[in-house]
């Protein structure tokens, strides 16, 4: 007679850890399938690898002055060259470094250069995040099909733009409506204003070029909030532009101020830290996923858990490091992995241009307060039709400031001092979100024997720009200065900081969505095209990049395939 | 991402001249780091009681008291050790302490007399012609080339004052929290800069 006693324990402690819906990952993404998710009814059990963070709270540095860091937000020696990877963010500050995975914690290989910034924490990168919220137009969903490059995506703007107003309006997004095509308008909260030379280079863009639009920065601020960000918690943004210690305010959209608290309101919310996912389960016999092994960072324990329904949103290349883990009988090379291509056409922005210049501008004028935001020019290339010697095509970020005086006579004492306490002349700035093509020789994959802290594979990067990037980045540059000194700037500076693929920080896909099963991994609804029951909604789906700020995608896609996932749960589908 | 965070607007403030920001960042970053096995024996009481106080005075030459506070009531002579020791590699921290006495020996040159022994005309007249000296240097240096010890000092004493709680809310104007933003508002020749 068989021993049951075994079985019986583990029946037990499988009802004890299975759940409606499992989300991997707490960040800006799987906060939005937490929301829906649990708002649907489904008892939600969120896994996140690192620690708990608790909005307010577990900010520790939120509204320190600048004087009370020793190093002035100077980061050590000592923890740059520690940490050749992470130091290179602009945000890995002493303010903030606090919120950085350090190099050692989570080691990957980079067969070609790749600075992988991550955010181990509840809340995940959502807490130090860029807040930029344009949303994708046809002229991006159809770029991949009209330029011949990746695959066709399987939506259009018309089946996300509803989601798209549900996400901005409870995230809430500041913005203007400007009826520009490449960025459709959303449902906004005012605009931060422009400073007085911003004006000036909107209205003198506007002049000389008939197809280039400056609009105001759209970007995850509460600038007036309404009841539904009170009843968050949250109130209106003060303009203190310290954002990435995280905002006592809950000025602006996090995972931990607005949509992680609001799914626990619900009481089906259950959030497990320290939860490193090795991967997802199989269930042969049903055709399934089943569940999702972890490992305890703590205690190094293996546990199972269960659920209906799986949404993996732990930061792109992650997700295709659990993906690529998750082997079985029937996906021996990965979860929903039949085409080969799970790993591939990853792809990110190009952010290696800036332009700056003076700009003659009032003297008589300045500004109260710091805006955490910024103008933008919408993309002005190739919309709808070929007019480069480039594929793609990119944002521009913009704005002007009243930069450093510059003393004319003593370079020390007095004199000198107080020259330096008045604001300088006005400076211009543009920088870029370029279009990254995805191909197939950009991709990730898992070390055949190096592991990690926790035993699980590392992840080998191999990606690279092309020539097609530096053309792209040329003509930014050249089109920008152009249009620097067409309004007016002088000494104007084109820089390339030549940084490597990944500091960016928009890396996305590897996972893409698409309408072939044999040419991509995720259907239109972000399920896996072999594995009904996953769905993979943060980055790791983007069929391609677009030139526009991707996270309001990611949460626009998230809730869209969270309220298909339980639809089909309830007719049985799933 | 919002990129313009990476420039500190304490780097700003400074433009040209400056502190901070890339300029900065370069002497902080991990770069070539060649062994001195001489310098620890030189320098070793650099940042010791007395050192602290001479750098209060090479800083408070170049920013002084006036209506507002100085450098010496920013405490950077202090600030000025911490940078060196936890933010410089090592051929910068050796570039720096060595300056120290490279300022006494201009001092005793010039003036027959110690740096802290001379008053603050014949300061402002010494570190005038260091820093003229320095910045010849600069022009003319190659980015693997040394810095010059005067660029560090300036840099730090800039950078350590404008980030005080004296430099940020007496020298400059502080709001800790604006509560809102305006774009658009009237400035009248005086007005101090914002310092963050």
């Amino acid at each position: 007679m068989p021993d049951t006693t075994q079985v019986n324990i583990n029946n037990k402690a499988q009802a004890q850890n299975t759940y409606d819906a499992i989300v991997i990952g707490s960040g800006i993404s799987g906060g939005w399938a937490a929301k829906e998710l649990c708002e649907l009814g489904l008892k939600t059990l969120v896994l996140e690898r690192g620690r708990n963070i608790e909005h307010i709270k577990d900010y520790p540095t939120a509204t320190t002055p600048i004087w009370e860091f020793p190093h002035r937000t100077r980061m050590l020696e000592k923890d740059i060259k520690d940490n050749p990877v992470i130091s290179q963010c602009y945000a890995f500050t002493e303010d903030n470094a606090h919120f950085f995975v350090k190099d050692k914690e989570h080691p990957y290989v980079q067969e070609k250069p790749f600075t992988w910034v991550r955010g181990y924490q509840v809340g995940g990168k959502s807490i130090m995040w860029g807040r930029a919220c344009q949303r994708w137009s046809d002229f991006s969903f159809g770029g991949p099909a009209r330029m011949g490059y990746a695959v066709d995506w399987p939506i259009r703007y018309a089946d996300v733009e509803k989601w798209y107003g549900h996400v901005e309006r409870f995230a809430g997004i500041c913005g203007n409506k400007d009826g520009v095509p490449d960025i459709p308008d959303g449902d906004y909260l005012p605009p931060f204003e422009m400073n007085c030379v911003e004006q000036e280079m909107k209205r003198k863009i506007s002049e000389k070029y008939k197809d280039r639009y400056m609009v105001h920065g759209r970007w995850a601020h509460l600038t007036k909030p309404n009841p539904i960000h009170l009843e968050q918690g949250r109130g209106q943004c003060q303009a203190r532009d310290l954002c990435t210690r995280g905002c006592p305010y809950g000025g602006y959209f996090s995972s931990v101020s607005s949509t992680l608290p609001w799914a626990k309101k619900t009481g089906n919310l259950t959030i497990r830290p320290h939860s490193v996912v090795h991967s997802i389960i199989y269930d042969e016999k049903k055709g399934k996923a089943s569940g999702v092994r972890i490992i305890d960072a703590n205690t190094k324990e293996s546990i199972d858990y269960f659920a209906r329904i799986i949404f993996v949103n732990a930061a792109a290349m992650n997700s295709n490091l659990i993906l690529l883990n998750s082997k079985s009988n029937r996906f021996p090379n990965g979860l929903g992995n039949d085409s080969g291509i799970l790993g591939k056409y990853v792809a990110h922005h190009n952010y290696r241009g800036s332009v700056n210049g003076d700009y003659d501008g009032p003297e008589d004028k300045y500004y109260f307060g710091r805006n955490p935001s910024q103008p933008m020019i919408a993309n002005y290339r190739n919309l709808g039709k070929q007019d480069t010697d480039f594929i793609g095509g990119y944002l521009t970020f913009c704005g002007a400031y009243r930069g450093g005086a510059n003393p004319q006579g003593d370079q020390i004492g007095a004199d000198y001092k107080e020259a330096l306490t008045e604001p300088g002349g006005w400076r211009v700035f543009m920088y870029m979100q370029g279009e990254v093509v995805p191909r197939e020789a950009n991709h990730v994959r898992l070390h055949p024997d190096l592991k990690d802290p926790y035993g699980i594979p590392q992840l080998i990067t191999s990606v690279s720009y092309t020539d097609n990037d530096e053309k792209l980045l040329k003509d930014f540059l050249d089109q920008s200065k152009e249009m620097m000194e067409a309004i007016g700037c002088t000494n104007v500076v084109q820089h390339d900081n030549k940084w490597a693929p990944g500091l960016d920080i928009h890396e996305m896909g590897g996972c893409r969505m698409g309408k072939d099963p044999k040419t991509s991994m995720l259907n239109k609804w972000n399920q896996l095209h072999h594995c009904s029951n996953v769905f993979v909604t943060d980055g790791a789906c983007m069929t391609s990049t677009g030139n526009q700020s991707p996270s309001i995608l990611y949460m626009t896609l998230t809730a869209r395939a969270a309220n298909y996932a339980v639809g089909e749960m309830k007719k049985m589908n799933l | 991402m919002n990129r313009r965070d990476a420039l500190s607007r304490v780097a700003l403030l400074l433009g040209g001249t400056v502190v901070g920001g890339a300029v900065f960042l370069e002497g902080c970053g991990p770069g070539a780091d060649k062994k001195a096995a001489d310098t620890a024996a030189a320098t070793a009481n650099a940042f010791d009681a007395n050192g602290i106080a001479y750098l209060d005075e090479v800083a408070e030459t170049i920013i002084p008291a006036t209506t507002t506070p100085g450098a010496k009531d920013a405490k950077v002579g202090a600030f000025m050790a911490v940078m060196v020791n936890d933010c410089y590699e090592e051929r910068d921290q050796k570039i720096f302490k060595e300056g120290m006495s490279k300022i006494e020996d201009a001092s005793k040159k010039k003036f027959n007399k110690g740096f802290m022994a001379i008053d603050a005309n014949q300061r402002k007249e010494l570190l005038t012609e260091i820093d003229k000296e320095a910045k010849a240097y600069g022009a003319s240096k190659k980015p693997d080339d040394p810095n010059h010890y005067f660029r560090l000092m300036k840099e730090l004493t800039l950078l350590g004052y404008f980030t005080s709680e004296p430099g940020a809310t007496k020298a400059l104007r502080y709001v800790a929290v604006p509560g809102k933003y305006e774009g658009c508002i009237p400035y009248k020749k005086g007005d101090k800069a914002w310092a963050t």
